[in-house]
């Protein structure tokens, strides 16, 4: 038997706050450089290309496609998939496939945000479209 | 300024042991401290700089007191599996600076006898520890698109381990001695797409030490002359997620630094100890450090290339981690060991390579297809 599969609680932080806020309204925000035009994730307060500190919230559409994955068969909560989404909006992050057959997933599929609840704010992960 | 030809490893020692609950981590370390010392002719008051890593309890200044050293130049840089090859280089800057004049790196661990301590989170921890990237995973979805990428196949990653333990079987200390074939490679059980059981490391206790001096210090003893004439240092991240690309790593920039340190270039090396946390680490390593163009790793490493004797490119002739030991989970110290025992002439005859005057020792650290560090060692035989 596996146990069922709890995710961490997000700390969460100063810096990263209004992202779980928004999370819990069901939105999914990732964070733009107004001096460079660049769009970043996980979110900084100083933006990682041109170190501006003029970086701002943006609500993500949540969509973007899969640039790799694994499914990772040894696990006491049983087998899950790990994986990268590239969002339409250009950066890529970490996730899991969530809500699907793992079986059947492939690089450049199509996916879109869903959040789960944990004991503090819901996590985003993806799902096929 | 270089580091080239200023440093000179001097003394090594790798433990025999891969299980060891009946010793405590310190005393590895101490166990391996005193094997590299003794090998190198010095004694333990020689030691005038201390190097160590995550791995040392409590870090460098709890080891220097159990060690009971007296050190006027300390450096604990943590940077996973490759740290020790990290830790050369520095030694090597170090003793050009004139801030010690033999350093003891050392590395030692029980991850057989019980899990290991978390690793340290940054600030990426609420956006990433719920998804669970493991050693296994992380380098699985960098094997997933590197196949998708260039048309590596499976086939191609299992040559690696069959090199790998077409060497071991001649290592008495070896943890899997047995000749294995691309066919039990593929047989194994799936761990995490599309990497194998057999295309993951070994998870042993242990242990390896190094000695680092100046070379009239080294000259001065016994033993062959091995010194470093190049070193690379380098991270690479998903750096805020743009243009991600998991089928390269940071040794794409340590590699160059440390071949133009030392003025040679990848077809001049005889004999290279490349760290094989997994069959894909190699693949991507090789191309990344030029020994073939990128996205043809796969045929590179096939039928045999790899293997002593037989092949262009003999590696780890140890066995590595993927069959000989893999201590603490961390790969950078035996790789340099097994080079420093080539280009001495003292690895097993069966694998020994032939006139090895330049070799290369190259480890990454970290998860590579998370965020990591590589490193890269361009040793000579003087």
């Amino acid at each position: 038997m596996t146990e069922a599969r709890k995710y961490l609680a997000p700390v969460t932080n100063p810096e990263t706050k209004p992202f779980w806020e928004a999370a819990a309204q069901g939105k999914f925000l990732i964070k733009r450089c107004t001096a460079c035009g660049e769009a970043h994730y996980f979110p900084r307060s100083i933006c990682p290309f041109c170190f501006s500190d003029k970086t701002v919230w943006e609500e993500s559409a949540g969509e973007g496609t899969i640039y790799t994955f694994s499914l990772m068969r040894k696990s006491p909560t049983g087998p899950y998939a790990i994986g990268y989404v590239t969002l339409k909006e250009g950066p890529s992050l970490q996730t899991n496939f969530v809500d699907c057959d793992i079986e059947k997933l492939k690089i450049g599929q199509k996916v879109k945000v869903v959040f789960k609840p944990t004991e503090g704010a819901p996590l985003p992960f993806f799902t096929p479209v | 300024m270089t580091i080239k030809g200023k440093a000179y490893i001097a003394g090594i020692y790798e433990h025999p042991t891969r299980h060891a609950p009946d010793k405590s981590t310190a005393q590895l370390h101490a166990e391996v401290a005193k094997g590299a010392i003794e090998d190198a002719g010095l004694s333990k008051e020689d030691i005038d700089g201390y190097f160590c890593a995550g791995d040392a309890p409590g870090g460098a200044w709890p080891m220097v007191d159990y060690l009971g050293l007296k050190v006027r130049h300390v450096d604990s840089t943590e940077t996973g599996g490759c740290s020790y090859i990290i830790h050369l280089g520095h030694a090597a800057e170090a003793i050009a600076a004139g801030k010690c004049s033999i350093a003891l790196i050392t590395l030692a661990g029980k991850p057989r006898t019980g899990p290991m301590p978390p690793r340290a989170t940054g600030a990426e921890a609420d956006f990433e520890a719920a998804y669970g990237a493991t050693t296994h995973n992380a380098y699985g979805m960098c094997a997933m698109r590197h196949m998708h990428d260039y048309g590596t196949t499976s086939e191609q990653l299992a040559w690696i381990k069959v090199a790998a333990s077409h060497h071991a079987q001649y290592n008495p200390h070896a943890f899997l001695k047995d000749v294995v074939t691309v066919e039990d490679v593929l047989n194994s059980p799936m761990i995490s797409d599309p990497l194998h059981r057999m295309d993951c490391c070994v998870v042993t206790d242990g242990g390896g030490a190094l000695i680092v001096t100046t070379p009239e210090i080294a000259k001065s003893l016994k033993k062959p002359l091995v010194r470093l004439i190049g070193h690379g240092e380098a991270m690479k991240g998903p750096r805020g997620g743009k243009d991600l690309d998991l089928t390269y790593s940071a040794g794409v920039w340590s590699g160059p630094r440390a071949f133009e340190e030392a003025g040679v270039t990848p077809k001049d090396i005889k004999y290279a100890s490349i760290y094989d946390s997994f069959t894909i680490t190699v693949l991507m390593q090789l191309e990344d450090l030029g020994f073939c163009r990128k996205g043809e790793g796969g045929k590179f490493v096939a039928d045999g290339n790899l293997i002593s004797g037989v092949g262009k490119l003999p590696f780890n002739t140890d066995g590595g981690g993927l069959c000989s030991n893999h201590p603490v989970n961390r790969g950078g110290m035996t790789k340099i060991i097994e080079a420093v025992r080539q280009l001495r002439g003292e690895a097993h005859p069966k694998v020994q390579v032939k006139n090895c005057d330049l070799a290369i020792a190259h480890g990454t650290g970290g998860l590579l297809g998370v965020r990591h560090a590589a490193s890269t060692a361009i040793l000579e035989r003087v």
